[in-house]
């Protein structure tokens, strides 16, 4: 693509994104349709945002989003009014010790999913079959999302329980061996229904259990192909270039498809760039733009992007018609991106633990 | 600048993602390191037994000869590394410069590595108490005593979790080859040279590469080596110890807490004594797990305390490469003042006294813009109730404890080395017994004088090998 039309594209998609954020705060900010938290909050703020906030980077009039509001209740404050007719769902991330953060959804999950089937080749991610999604469930919105997607594709999900709170605090206590009876127990539920006829041919896993469910699977003297799984998404800081790499040439072959994904119960879904042997397995995620919007910014300055390629701290912006986040500080770190063809919007890659908190993180535990 | 692979069953991996290297003192790169994933170590162990079956293409007797040329190599060759090569001196100036350990201090470990190395039959000898070595290779044998035994490895690889800050401990894993087992290392981040350059020399000297694999890596390298290895020995702190306790699979080697124990037979002629004490708690800059960190004794312990305290106190840092640069560095940012700040709380409880202080001529911690020393501190306790009664660092500490000899074995708690100064037959058949204590010297040895003819920690034999009965003929009736 020539860089006129890739400008062309920039300039549409800046467009979308501020019209998408003056809508956005028109809606939560109205006292017809807004949230009780946000309705409150704006009473604090020392300008008004229905006048104020008229393009994305007006935003930057708002403090920075603190997830402590999200954690205890109650969950009712976060409903906009103009949805209080619809089924809500709670779904909550952390919470392996304290209040959890919740976020309330009513629709979010399954938008967010169809807007992501959208980028899975259908070669690999064939319409009508059926899916396997080996993560975490319980409070997560992950298994239902999954669920919604496979539907959504005409197919039927098969779940395996998955609770990564007792994960980490098996961790915590050094009880290795309960991890590791804990993971033989869930890849063995996944072996299980890989060999019952299910017809399976799409799968959601975490890294840590995509890997344990190959190994398992050449144990026995089979694998992820003659499983006959197609494509897998996966998704989490421990999908490192390495880890794709090996993912590819030693564990699914070539005849496997799988994608990462970098999400969390806040943003939603960003899709990997789709892969080319150029890029060395650099992996680089972008925002389902314009409802979930990722900057990388200086440690020093959260409102200030750091330049192309440098490092800095993610910060997430949530803009969908069930939750406004104007700026969340994100507990990860990477490298800013340049928009690509099919993203036209800034991207970033090497996504790890913020180095202030990685001591203390405990990641990919399922 | 090194570039430094993955080795995966004798093969260069290069890797997505690279550590570096750097040396403590100016932020140099020395080296960058290709970082495995734990996926990738469970995948080649499920190939590990053929290390154990290309091994055992050789007899054990020809494997003790490769580790002495390996030996020779190791101390003596410029040997390929990565993409570039090491000379000895080399090797010791690198490992000094990202390890904080002085340049002869370095020097020594690999003089003590290579003896092991080239004294591999005595050393099998010693460790199997004579048994005929094809025994080993076979499964089973007659001894000369005409008795069936058989002996049965439990693992085809052993997996090692090596530290970054001890580069004496390797000397624990030089019997693996020789006895027919692979080797899975996974080096410390500040300590690659070590298990490189003995892979190197072993290969050079005719071991086939295909039964080495050396994985830098992340922590998750870690987990997965003692994962899937089914023998492996891993070194940390307490906890670790604490953690694997128990398990017939991992050995964990920890802090030795290592100690001088004075009979009352013998206490009264302290003074003839303070060269092997100073030297236990000094040697290696006080950083072994066998290094003297108690003198325990029922009198004259503020005489002792004092006159280590006159012989330790003045030793200040020097340049790593000065051949008489007595105390190792601390490159971990934040580690030494943290200590220092625990014992200078420690030091305040009733009872204890810092007694190194007052010849010091400053400050105990000594700190740089990217490293840190602590000058060696003696401290005495009037009784064994103080916290810094029984503890120990990384650097040149001992604690001189009054405590009455009949209690000693059941205060000292449990002690890697402890070097009884006694000629009491009592008291020693007691030190026999307790079983509390791991090796044990009666007699004037030094706490880090360790015959490599002896067990340590547990014999290496008994950790790969069980004994079980084997019969090919009918047992005599009865």
């Amino acid at each position: 693509m020539s860089d006129t039309a890739l400008a062309a594209k920039l300039a549409k998609a800046k467009e979308l994104l501020d019209e998408h954020t003056r809508q956005t705060i028109r809606w939560h900010f109205s006292d017809a349709t807004g949230c009780p938290f946000w309705l409150e909050k704006k009473k604090e703020f020392k300008f008004d945002p229905l006048k104020e906030v008229n393009c994305f980077e007006d935003l930057k009039k708002f403090p920075n989003f603190e997830d402590e509001w999200l954690r205890g209740g109650p969950i009712r404050r976060w409903v906009p009014k103009g949805l209080a007719d619809k089924p809500v769902y709670v779904f909550e991330t952390g919470g392996t010790t304290g209040i959890p953060k919740s976020r309330m959804v009513i629709e979010d999950h399954w938008i967010d999913y169809e807007n992501f089937s959208d980028t899975l080749p259908d070669e690999y991610f064939p319409r009508g079959s059926n899916w396997l999604m080996l993560g975490p469930s319980g409070p997560r919105r992950l298994r239902l999302a999954v669920e919604h997607l496979a539907q959504h594709r005409g197919g039927i999900c098969f779940c395996v329980d998955l609770d990564p709170r007792w994960v980490v605090k098996l961790l915590k206590k050094g009880d290795i061996s309960g991890v590791k009876a804990y993971a033989d127990h869930v890849i063995d539920q996944a072996v299980t229904i890989l060999s019952a006829g299910h017809d399976i041919k799409c799968a959601f896993a975490t890294p840590k259990l995509l890997e344990a469910l190959a190994l398992k699977l050449m144990d026995k003297g089979c694998s992820i192909e003659e499983s006959g799984i197609k494509g897998i998404f996966a998704g989490g800081t421990e999908f490192t270039p390495q880890w794709y790499r090996f993912c590819r040439e030693e564990l699914l072959g070539p005849n496997v498809y799988i994608t990462p994904t970098y999400g969390n119960t806040l943003m939603g879904l960003a899709c990997g760039k789709p892969f080319d042997p150029a890029d060395n397995f650099k992996i680089t995620y972008y925002a389902p733009q314009p409802r979930a919007v990722i900057e990388t910014v200086e440690f020093e300055d959260y409102n200030q992007v750091v330049p192309y390629g440098a490092t800095g701290r993610v910060k997430l912006y949530t803009m969908t018609k069930e939750l406004f986040v104007p700026g969340f500080m994100e507990r990860d770190e990477g490298e800013r991106e340049l928009p690509h063809d099919k993203y036209p919007w800034d991207g970033i890659s090497g996504t790890r633990p913020f180095h202030e908190f990685a001591a203390t993180t405990t990641v990919g535990v399922y | 600048m090194l570039d430094i692979p993955v080795i995966r069953w004798g093969q260069p991996y290069e890797s997505m993602e690279k550590d570096k290297v750097v040396h403590f003192e100016t932020g140099e790169v020395l080296a960058t390191v290709h970082q495995a994933n734990g996926g990738i170590i469970k995948m080649d162990m499920r190939k590990a037994n053929k290390a154990r079956d290309i091994l055992r293409q050789f007899s054990i007797d020809q494997l003790c000869s490769m580790a002495e040329k390996a030996a020779d190599l190791y101390q003596n060759a410029t040997l390929p590394l990565g993409n570039g090569t090491q000379s000895p001196a080399e090797f010791c100036r690198m490992q000094s410069a990202t390890t904080g350990l002085p340049e002869h201090m370095c020097a020594g470990n690999m003089k003590k590595n290579a003896y092991v190395l080239r004294n591999m039959r005595h050393t099998l000898e010693a460790l199997t108490r004579g048994l005929p070595l094809e025994i080993l290779t076979k499964g089973y044998g007659m001894e000369s005593r005409g008795v069936m035994v058989s002996y049965q490895a439990q693992t085809n690889v052993l997996g090692m979790v090596l530290p970054s800050n001890s580069p004496g401990v390797h000397t624990l894993w030089m019997p693996v080859i020789p006895l027919q087992i692979g080797l899975v290392l996974k080096p410390g981040p500040q300590e690659p040279w070590t298990p490189y350059r003995m892979y190197e020399a072993f290969a050079q000297a005719g071991v086939p590469r295909e039964v080495f694999c050396v994985y830098p890596g992340g922590p998750e390298c870690g987990a997965a080596v003692l994962e899937t290895c089914n023998r492996a020995m891993i070194f940390g702190g307490t906890p670790t110890v604490e953690r694997y306790h128990g398990n017939p699979r991992v050995q964990a080697h920890g802090p030795g807490f290592s100690k001088i124990l004075f009979g009352d037979d013998m206490v009264d002629q302290w003074e003839k004594y303070i060269d092997l004490m100073a030297e236990s708690v000094f040697a290696n800059s006080g950083r072994s797990c066998i290094s003297c960190s108690g003198i325990w004794a029922s009198r004259h312990t503020e005489e002792i305390a004092e006159a280590l305290a006159k012989r330790l106190g003045p030793i200040a840092p020097l340049p790593m490469s000065d051949p008489k640069s007595p105390l190792a560095a601390f490159t971990v940012p934040g580690a030494a003042k943290a200590i220092n700040a625990q014992i200078k709380e420690l030091v305040e409880a009733p009872g204890v006294t810092e007694v190194s202080a007052k010849y010091r001529n400053g400050e105990r911690h000594v700190a740089h813009e990217r490293y840190d020393f602590l000058r060696p501190t003696v401290v005495h306790c009037s009784s064994t109730e103080p916290a810094v009664a029984n503890t120990e660092y990384m650097f040149p500490f001992v604690s001189v404890v009054k405590c009455e000899q009949k209690d000693m074995l059941s205060k000292i708690g449990g002690t890697l080395v402890a070097s009884c100064l006694t000629k009491d037959e009592n008291w020693s058949k007691q030190l026999l017994d307790a079983t509390n204590i791991d090796r044990l010297n009666i007699g004037e040895v030094k706490t880090i004088q360790l015959h490599w003819m002896q067990p340590h920690e547990g014999n290496i034999i008994d950790f790969l090998f069980r004994a079980r009965a084997f019969q090919n003929t009918q047992p005599p009736s009865h």
